[in-house]
């Protein structure tokens, strides 16, 4: 429809306000990491920047990564799933347990697909049962996988896996001399790298992944245009499960054992990633990068006290006010941009 | 003009009832609906309207009677139903996902794809719908910054202009609207009734529920009153007024009275 000359103007000038308010919302947390980084370096010059380091923090992050990327999933469909830590304990316990007995490719897959199987409940549930909210459904299974757990241990840890399992913890690919001794690259990193690229092109490039964004942003509008979302669902949070699956192989392999207590509260801290990256809490915004880069602030935070000899619990306080201030400039930045 | 000149029946309605349990929503009612006709329909609520047009799309299957399309009787079961045959609704509450941008809210559930592995991974064309979203907005002469916008930063008339875009961006031959201009701007109003206009111009046919009788004597080309779930007069728009069409609405023939509705 012709716009007047009036309101033309009008949205020029609104227009200006949000090119830099979106810059700064898809930007913002590239200046935080910038920020962060400069003040460790400060802090630390010799230590900081370094091979070392830097593929450290990656190294310990790659846990977290991995369950952000699923926990991205869901909150951008409106959801939530409080059950990876749970379901990451289960499925390293279930692959812990039968190394002892089974041929190793079959230990390989069992985790991601106890993880899978997890997810897939959780989906069902929530759709099909029509759980009055996926909080209901996923609080549950952080319970029940929990116990599962303990069950098919017997309470107790198991350690020593075969290589192959603990390949993708815990090897490294040599890269030479330098720097005062031989660097490495651990292969869980470049694993990660090769999740975050492969899962962006799903969310920005593929008919799915643009599916996810309708229905976090109108589950009403993707249905009556077609779209199954249950389905849709049913798929996120078995992916979801997945990922908690695959970071279980993964801190399995690190550790090289399966512990029943592995990843208590680290949904909290998927979650926090995720909004300090900036996704909606409501559904349908966020990008994958960003969630990388809340990914990256937790483990630089983490990462800048430890250098600095200071107590985690100080951590804990600093990534409490992160997750508010976060989560506030997101509030201010809405109601910016709505304001016309 | 007589019979034979007069464009083609495109959809009609024989005998349809509705009922919910006891309820009874819709009772005999009929109507028929020409090529590049605006129809708009009337009534109280509660009249039956939005159970009409929720029949008419396929949300919902009648008890009794049946639908024509071009002169064949089908059943839908569900929208996609109707949709496959160019029966597109745009709904009150517009159905468009803010967080997305117009190009992607007109090709919402029809993406354009390209699509490898035997349809295993479908990869989102947006070249294709940037440029056809570009196209068909021209079309339809609305114009907006770009069809990268978010439909979150869209005014009211924009956003049921992108909603009709959507409806029509494939091949539609009937478009029901249940209120399009009832959350609008007053100067959005006409930018929607005028789009209507442009609809009918290009054949497409319109079904039009709306309480505001300046839409409905602006647009239409006949109006039908519903009146607790039947047919309850219609007339073309040259052979009525609008305080009989409001007479109608109350359930009252050949009302002349000068009710406050009238002198407003």
């Amino acid at each position: 429809m012709t716009d007047s000359d009036s309101s033309d103007a009008g949205d020029r000038t609104t227009g200006k306000r949000l090119d830099v308010v979106a810059l700064l919302d898809r930007y913002g947390i590239v200046i935080v990491i910038a920020v962060l980084g400069l003040l460790i370096y400060a802090s630390q010059p010799d230590v900081f920047f370094t091979w070392r380091n830097i593929t450290n923090i990656l190294n310990q992050n790659s846990v977290h990564a991995i369950l952000a990327i699923g926990m991205f999933m869901v909150i951008l469909t409106a959801g939530i799933d409080l059950s990876v830590g749970s379901v990451l304990a289960l499925s390293m316990m279930c692959l812990a347990v039968l190394s002892a007995s089974m041929p190793w490719p079959v230990t390989l897959v069992i985790g991601p697909l106890v993880g899978s199987v997890a997810g897939f409940v959780n989906g069902v549930g929530i759709t099909k049962l029509k759980m009055p909210h996926p909080f209901i459904m996923t609080l549950g299974m952080l319970f029940a996988a929990r116990g599962l757990a303990n069950i098919v241990s017997g309470g107790v840890p198991y350690s020593g896996l075969p290589d192959p399992v603990r390949f993708l913890g815990s090897a490294r690919i040599p890269l030479g001399e330098w720097g005062g001794g031989m660097q490495s690259l651990p292969v869980v990193v470049v694993f990660v790298v090769a999740l975050y690229i492969g899962f962006h092109i799903v969310f920005e490039h593929t008919v799915f992944g643009r599916r996810l964004y309708s229905i976090g942003g109108n589950p009403q509008a993707a249905r009556v245009s077609g779209i199954d979302v249950d389905r849709h669902l049913i798929i996120v949070y078995t992916i979801c499960g997945f990922m908690a699956g695959l970071a279980g192989l993964v801190m399995a392999g690190r550790t090289n054992s399966g512990f029943p207590n592995a990843g208590m509260g680290i949904e909290l801290e998927a979650i926090a990633a995720v909004i300090i990256g900036g996704a909606s809490f409501f559904g349908g915004r966020g990008t994958l990068i960003g969630v990388f880069g809340g990914v990256l602030v937790m483990g630089l935070i983490n990462n800048g006290l430890n250098l600095n000899n200071v107590s985690v619990f100080y951590q804990q306080v600093l990534i409490g006010i992160i997750i508010v201030v976060a989560v506030s400039v997101d509030v201010f930045r809405r109601n910016v941009s709505t304001r016309k | 003009m007589n019979e034979m000149d007069r464009p083609p029946v495109v959809l009609e309605a024989r005998g349809i009832s509705k009922y919910f349990g006891a309820v009874t929503a819709l009772e005999d009612v009929s109507f028929s609906l020409r090529k590049g006709e605006v129809i708009g329909i009337v009534g109280d609520n509660g009249a039956g309207k939005s159970t009409l047009m929720k029949v008419l799309s396929g949300l919902y299957r009648p008890s009794e009677g049946k639908l024509l399309f071009e002169g064949n009787e089908v059943n839908f079961s569900t929208p996609s139903d109707a949709r496959r045959l160019g029966i597109e609704m745009v709904y009150q509450d517009l159905a468009l996902a803010e967080n997305m941008n117009i190009a992607e809210n007109i090709f919402l559930g029809t993406e354009p794809r390209r699509t490898f592995l035997g349809g295993l991974i479908s990869f989102y064309d947006h070249r294709q719908a940037r440029a056809r979203a570009s196209e068909h907005l021209e079309t339809l002469k609305i114009h907006v910054k770009s069809v990268e916008q978010a439909v979150g930063d869209l005014s009211g008339g924009q956003r049921q202009a992108v909603a009709i875009a959507r409806a029509t961006a494939f091949d539609a031959k009937v478009v029901i609207m249940d209120e399009p201009t009832a959350a609008l701007a007053i100067r959005e109003v006409g930018k929607v009734l005028d789009l209507i206009k442009d609809l009918k111009k290009r054949g497409i046919s319109v079904i039009l529920i709306s309480h505001r009788m300046d839409d409905i004597f602006y647009v239409c080309d006949r109006v039908l009153a519903l009146f607790h779930g039947k047919n309850f007069a219609q007339a073309d728009l040259g052979d009525t007024s609008r305080s009989e069409v409001i007479g109608w609405i109350m359930g009252t023939l050949n009302h002349k009275g000068t009710l406050a509705h009238d002198r407003l």
